[in-house]
């Protein structure tokens, strides 16, 4: 081959193919070379400065010179987030500032119910749902949980009135009723709760409502049976039930019995009470902080019914 | 033979004498092309002093701003008196379409014009080789110059020059840099050392990509980096007018013998200027070459050849392959890809001034809530929850009301004081809207919101939701 060179003046292999296409045995090109020492230089000097080699010694790995931890780069990343919020949450935290305060001042409360929105996930959203959209009961016998986005609050719904519901938690008692009254007078009373939800009475079981010595229900629930805030009594009257199956309707009868026999949170005396707890999220429960209550408190407080 | 020919033609022979310098562009050497007056070359520096705007417009100020400032962090583009924010962004894509359609059109006609009077990357190869030319002299001296020896004297001179490069490289940077923030403090900050690291690296990056692509690459920029010169490459057709050697004149070339040109050879007397005066080294004389950016300078080199053996001019010369040929060329309006292109850019452009002309300062977005979808109130009622993004594209703040209408019966709660809306920004409001249960037809009803200006109600808008209800 190389003896019948062709093209001997020229850097080639010797190997020739169809006559003049050949091998020539250039050096690689001069960029190229630097690109390859670049790299494997570069390499040394990663290994050196990043963690980059497992097993090196008994904590596992070699940290390297510039002490890099992807957890260390999380960290200060939350710090950076935690800096940009210390304002807002600084002046949330102030005892002085009410969530009245807060809820009047346009870009503290977007704040506010943009950070709430986390706790209240976390600490409400189990029972309450989502958004505040409630629970409903499966049946006339379960209790289910309260709607937060109504305008119906068992305990009052300005801010301050969520907040210390939220802070001490609330446990409003009914007696159970089943030990004290017939059947037919039980579903008397049934019928006339669910005529006043829609804006009427039953003769009979009005009477059994004001009658002290049968239901007195009115000792609780009011004359207008309107319910009072301070004790957390329902108001009866309007469209919006505590104890209420899905669905609604029909329903609703059964559902009044079941409250009426059995009471709410009377479980020491009727097994079959209605259990409907609202646990403390202050230093009583959860411990949460003044400040994360009061956020909550803004938060429900805007779902759609606050007042 | 007058005394002014025979001077002419010695000049011919001058000619021949540097046509050993001119080689074909293969990539291993530097091309150092001459420079000759002309139509051409005066038409090339018009077109790129249209680039003092790129280094200049920053300075110009409007309304105690800069008149034209893409303000990324802030997100805002200020065009003179208009102010874009990102939801305006979508007339980009048609100015955007506009400029890719017009520059296919051009192509077609008339080749490659961006590429040879309009491209930075040819316009600074240009500067650069001109101030080469100003510093080390004509390219027969330069070539000399690359060849000698290190001395003290090359040494100061390339010194000069590749100062100057930089020089011009930095102040490209610091222009590019000026178009995106405030031009006045940019030059403060760089000065004194107080820039932020985006100014540096993108003024570092600048310099570095200017010096390398307009000193070192030069046209092997255009030949092996450039898509765009490939792009607009296959736009050419047959019809495209663009700077040809007429080889029925031309063919066959020869040398003139004694000054006179030799019976039955063509008007080309292979005085190689063509390649000499070329930025991109390549023969014109071989039809279109992929390295020919249309710069049209042979065709002045030509011509002042032509003078001087008294021919006409037009040897090179705009002219289509058809042309040439001999084959009729359809008149512009006839070619269906002129007609093509010309309605996508007239559509593009009816889509910007549409865009421009209806730009309103107020804009509302509405979220409806999910979760809950609705809510039964304690009279009966259904409210639905509503999350309003406002957006104020002017630079002042606004009061603005809230109205919901199409809807029969139904009340707006939460907007009955007009909300204040902060310039330049999204703020989200929450309102609620409440229909009576007997009013509730469906179990989903659209509604309308709409929002106005309270001081300006020409400003306005208006967005299409949903209200919800159980069935």
């Amino acid at each position: 081959m190389s003896e019948n060179n062709p093209f001997p003046n020229e850097n080639n292999t010797g190997h020739f193919w169809d006559d003049t296409l050949r091998e020539l045995s250039n050096d690689p090109p001069g960029w190229w070379t630097i690109g390859l020492h670049a790299s494997w230089i570069w390499c040394l000097v990663y290994f050196f400065l990043y963690p980059s080699i497992p097993s090196l010694d008994l904590e596992g790995y070699s940290k390297g010179s510039l002490g890099w931890t992807a957890v260390s780069e999380y960290k200060a990343d939350l710090a950076a987030i935690d800096e940009v919020r210390q304002k807002w949450e600084d002046k949330i935290n102030d005892p002085k500032t009410s969530a009245a305060m807060i809820l009047a001042d346009d870009d503290l409360k977007n704040y506010t119910v943009r950070s709430a929105k986390v706790l209240f996930g976390d600490y409400c959203a189990a029972c309450h749902g989502s958004g505040g959209s409630g629970n409903g009961a499966m049946s006339a016998a379960q209790s289910g949980y309260p709607v937060l986005a109504d305008d119906d609050w068992l305990y009052g719904g300005t801010v301050e009135q969520i907040e210390t519901t939220i802070y001490n938690g609330r446990k409003g008692i009914m007696p159970n009723y089943g030990a004290r009254l017939s059947e037919t007078e039980i579903a008397d009373l049934a019928k006339h709760v669910v005529a006043l939800s829609e804006g009427g009475e039953h003769a009979v079981g009005k009477e059994l409502f004001i009658n002290p010595t049968k239901g007195g229900c009115f000792a609780c629930h009011g004359m207008d049976a309107k319910g009072m805030a301070a004790l957390g009594s329902a108001n009866l009257t309007d469209a919006v039930w505590r104890f209420e199956v899905s669905g609604g309707g029909d329903h609703r009868h059964a559902s009044a019995l079941h409250t009426i026999a059995h009471g709410v949170n009377s479980e020491l005396i009727d097994p079959a009470s209605r259990n409907a707890v609202m646990p403390a999220f202050g230093p009583l429960g959860k411990d949460l902080s003044a400040g994360s209550v009061k956020k909550l408190a803004v938060y429900v407080h805007q779902l759609g019914g606050g007042q | 033979m007058s005394e002014a020919t025979s001077s002419q033609r010695k000049e011919v022979d001058a000619l021949y004498a540097e046509s050993q310098e001119w080689k074909i562009n293969t990539g291993e050497e530097t091309i150092h092309a001459k420079r000759m007056p002309g139509a051409f070359r005066r038409l090339k520096w018009i077109a790129a002093s249209s680039w003092l705007l790129f280094f200049f417009g920053p300075y110009l100020r409007w309304n105690g701003r800069q008149a034209v400032l893409f303000d990324i962090p802030g997100r805002q583009y200020h065009i003179f008196e208009i102010t874009i924010l990102p939801q305006d962004v979508w007339m980009l894509s048609l100015v955007l379409l506009f400029f890719a359609i017009m520059l296919a059109v051009v192509t077609t006609l008339f080749g490659r014009v961006y590429c040879g009077f309009f491209c930075f990357q040819t316009i600074w190869v240009d500067i650069f080789t001109w101030l080469e030319e100003k510093l080390e002299g004509s390219p027969a001296k330069r070539k000399k110059l690359d060849k000698a020896s290190w001395n003290v004297d090359k040494i100061v001179v390339k010194l000069k020059k590749h100062l100057l490069w930089i020089l011009v490289s930095m102040f490209t940077g610091v222009s590019f840099v000026a178009w995106f923030t405030d031009v006045y403090q940019l030059w403060i900050d760089y000065f004194t050392l107080t820039a932020s690291s985006t100014e540096w690296s993108v003024l570092a990056l600048f310099t570095v990509g200017t010096y390398i692509m307009a000193g070192v690459l030069r046209e092997q920029t255009c030949f092996w980096l450039c898509p765009y010169a490939r792009i607009q490459a296959v736009m050419l057709d047959r019809e495209s007018m663009i700077p040809t050697y007429d080889y029925n004149r031309g063919e066959p070339r020869g040398r003139l013998k004694k000054g006179e040109t030799v019976e039955g050879n063509g008007d080309c007397i292979d005085c190689n200027q063509c390649v000499a005066v070329c930025p991109t080294g390549v023969d014109i004389r071989h039809g279109l070459d992929e390295g020919c950016i249309t710069c049209a300078l042979c065709i002045d080199a030509c011509n002042s050849v032509m003078d001087k053996i008294d021919k006409p001019h037009g040897l090179i010369r705009y002219e289509s392959v058809d042309a040439l040929e001999g084959k009729p060329v359809l008149p512009l309006m006839k070619r269906p890809r002129v007609l093509v292109y010309l309605v996508i850019m007239t559509l593009s452009f009816v889509g910007i001034i549409y865009g421009l002309l209806n730009i309103t300062g107020l804009e509302i977005k509405v979220l409806h809530e999910r979760q809950p979808l609705f809510v039964q109130l304690s009279n009966g009622s259904i409210q639905n929850k509503y999350e309003l993004k406002i957006l104020n594209k002017t630079n002042e703040q606004m009061t603005v009301r809230v109205t919901a209408e199409g809807l029969e019966g139904v009340e707006l709660v939460g907007a009955e004081e007009p909300f204040v809306s902060p310039p330049g920004k999204v703020a989200p409001y929450t309102v609620y809207l409440r229909l009576p249960r007997r009013a509730m037809k469906e179990s989903s009803m659209p509604v309308y919101f709409k929002l106005e200006g309270v001081e300006k109600p020409e400003l306005n808008s208006k967005y299409e939701s949903m209200f919800l209800g159980p069935r």
